[in-house]
């Protein structure tokens, strides 16, 4: 058998249409591939998808095992899991990635469980590299890397001597770079056979909720810790998104406290942010805050503690009540020009 | 017919509340410095286990893997409602990551018989995994449900739950045995009983080899407990090449402390002349529209 050098992308679907965090992951595969001399594969499942699925080669993908069949329309944990591991015994994979979303995270363990492989959880980075224990060296491994203990260390996690390596990666934090339009990924047909004992779980009714805020996509976010969550400060922060044409976001003991819903939480267990502009307002910039925002491209920091941890990642600090320094920047912004 | 719950709880260090000592000059963690407490999601996962007792009624078993102080937690568990606690401790079982961990957990699950029901907490806050409870339920060959938000109905033979997925939920059923994993959203957990806590607060461990007698958790057959059950690999039939550092596939290369910091940072003072500028300099370099 030929040493396994390519990696896999499982591809979550909602309807049809392939997830986000999933053609950010083949995107990372073709970069570990290249590392590692080998192609990017998918593992698919479902039903109607096969142009979407050939779509995938716009991202680097060059081949997608797909199992389809009516019952796959929606995941479910025990027949995704078992078709999953059966592509990836077949087609023995060096690195399999998932999203680590709740599909993701649902389905990975229990594929990880029947191939008693290991899988790292939630990796904000990945890479190719060396792993030495003792007097053993392993070589071409997979790093991967992850927040630990809460956010508060990043730990680099191997498995040295399991195949495939497995990890789920958070959403979000790979980039999605679309590297050929023109290039298809071929499809094969990936014969499963499934009995009723496979699909235990009855789907009795899906509920779409529109999520409140779309922290992903937005440009610009301001966000309120505790030193804003009183009602006069969070209608300066409403105010000034509104104005800068942002979004509202938050911290999370202000989500903790309901001030405002969880959907606007920005952090290691909230959505992590990339804007161009993120104004943190009365946050003091715990670590798992800072992990979730410090990539944003210019950070305003607002804190009446001048030794809060937020100011050591802001591009601008202002030390100062938000009261007071937010309407000092909604006068600002409102005579723009005349300056 | 009375329900069988299994609810698998967790002693972790409050990551969540880390202060200045708890992290060491070379940028590690000082686990001792941080204190030990009830997983909260666990709570949540026996709080909806004493639940579905309260309405249908069966036993509520605790199940934890740790050092001899993670006994700790079940005593909690007990103070609660929970009807029989097991501790699962052996040197074998250190080091063990999510695999070795769910496969000890099983076995132990496995040697308790029969069951109907299996609660966890969604994750644990040391490491935010999520990964144990679903591999329990693939090696107890059981279907799960995993970021359960609301029971929303339990009978003897099936389950309706709602699980909380990025674009809304989903309201599916099972038929029993089934894995749930618990999110905090779920309920809001009692506190502990001050009469079972008086019965409960000095209990003590023993270690026990020999088969194990259903008969002993027999609610209002056998009264309360006399002590808290520990076992080992030995007594669970586990294999001790799967459990802990052995049994983990993954390892950890190394560690390093987050450090974030901006490339350039600089004070803006407090004035609406230096707040204009900013505001002005941000507009220029298209920041801001």
């Amino acid at each position: 058998m030929t040493e396994a050098k390519n990696v896999m992308v499982f591809i979550e679907a909602d309807r049809g249409r392939v997830a986000d965090v999933s053609l950010e992951l083949v995107c990372e595969a073709g970069r570990l591939a290249e590392r590692l001399g080998g192609t990017v594969e998918a593992a698919a499942m479902g039903y109607g998808m096969t142009e979407a699925l050939a779509d995938l080669g716009r991202y680097g993908c060059r081949r997608v095992y797909y199992t389809e069949d009516r019952r796959l329309e929606r995941f479910a944990s025990v027949p995704y899991a078992k078709i999953t591991a059966d592509i990836i015994r077949r087609r023995t994979p060096k690195v399999v990635l998932f999203g680590a979303s709740t599909t993701g995270r649902d389905v990975a363990p229990r594929v990880a469980s029947i191939l008693r492989c290991g899988l790292t959880a939630d990796c904000t980075e990945l890479d190719i590299g060396d792993y030495r224990f003792k007097d053993r060296q392993w070589e071409d491994v997979l790093l991967q890397i992850r927040p630990a203990f809460g956010g508060n260390i990043v730990a680099t996690i191997v498995s040295p001597e399991s195949v495939p390596s497995m990890a789920t990666v958070r959403e979000g934090v790979m980039r999605l770079i679309e590297s050929d339009p023109e290039a298809r990924a071929e499809v094969l047909r990936e014969a499963v056979s499934l009995g009723g004992d496979d699909f235990p779980t009855e789907i009795i009714e899906v509920i779409e909720q529109e999520r409140c805020v779309d922290l992903k996509s937005a440009r610009i976010i301001v966000a309120a810790g505790v030193g804003a969550s009183d009602p006069e400060s969070l209608k300066l922060v409403r105010q000034l998104a509104r104005l800068l044409g942002g979004v509202v976001g938050a911290s999370r003991p202000v989500v903790d406290a309901c001030v405002l819903p969880r959907d606007h939480q920005v952090g290691q267990t909230g959505t992590t942010v990339r804007p161009n502009l993120y104004v943190a307002c009365g946050i003091s910039g715990q670590i798992q805050h800072r992990a979730g925002m410090a990539e944003s491209k210019r950070i305003i920091a607002i804190n009446r503690d001048p030794d809060a941890p937020i100011f050591d990642v802001a591009h601008y600090g202002i030390v100062g009540d938000v009261r007071e320094v937010i309407p000092r920047m909604i006068k600002a912004y409102k005579v723009r020009g005349t300056l | 017919m009375p329900l069988k719950i299994i609810v698998t709880v967790k002693q972790v260090p409050d990551t969540h509340n880390v202060s200045g000592d708890a992290m060491k000059p070379d940028g590690t963690v000082n686990r001792a410095a941080l204190p030990a407490i009830f997983n909260p999601e666990d709570l949540n996962a026996l709080e909806e286990a004493l639940r579905i007792k309260d309405t249908l009624g069966g036993t509520v078993t605790a199940v934890t893997m740790g050092p001899p102080g993670a006994s700790e937690v079940l005593r909690e568990c007990l103070y609660r409602g929970a009807d029989d606690v097991v501790l699962l401790s052996d040197r074998r079982f250190a080091g063990a990551d999510t695999l070795a961990t769910s496969y000890t957990l099983a076995c132990a699950i496995r040697k308790l018989g029969d069951f109907d029901l299996i609660l966890c907490g969604r994750q644990a806050i040391d490491g935010d995994t999520a990964q144990v409870g679903p591999q329990i339920a693939e090696k107890l060959g059981i279907n799960q449900f995993t970021s359960v938000s609301e029971v929303i109905d339990v009978s003897t033979d099936h389950i309706t739950v709602r699980r909380t997925i990025e674009s809304g939920f989903e309201i599916l059923r099972s038929g029993l045995p089934v894995l749930l994993t618990i999110t905090s959203d779920a309920n809001e957990p009692r506190p502990p009983s001050a009469k079972r806590a008086m019965a409960y607060k000095r209990i003590g461990r023993q270690a026990c080899q020999g088969d194990f007698d259903e008969a002993y958790i027999q609610p209002g057959v056998c009264g309360p407990l006399d002590f808290i059950r520990e076992w080992n690999a030995d007594s669970i039939g586990a294999d001790p090449q799967r459990c802990g550092l052995s049994g983990s596939p993954t390892k950890v290369k190394k560690v390093q402390n987050v450090v974030l910091t901006a490339s350039d940072s600089r004070k803006v003072p407090n004035t609406d002349a230096d707040i204009a500028k900013l505001i002005h300099d941000l507009i220029e370099e298209n920041i801001l529209g």
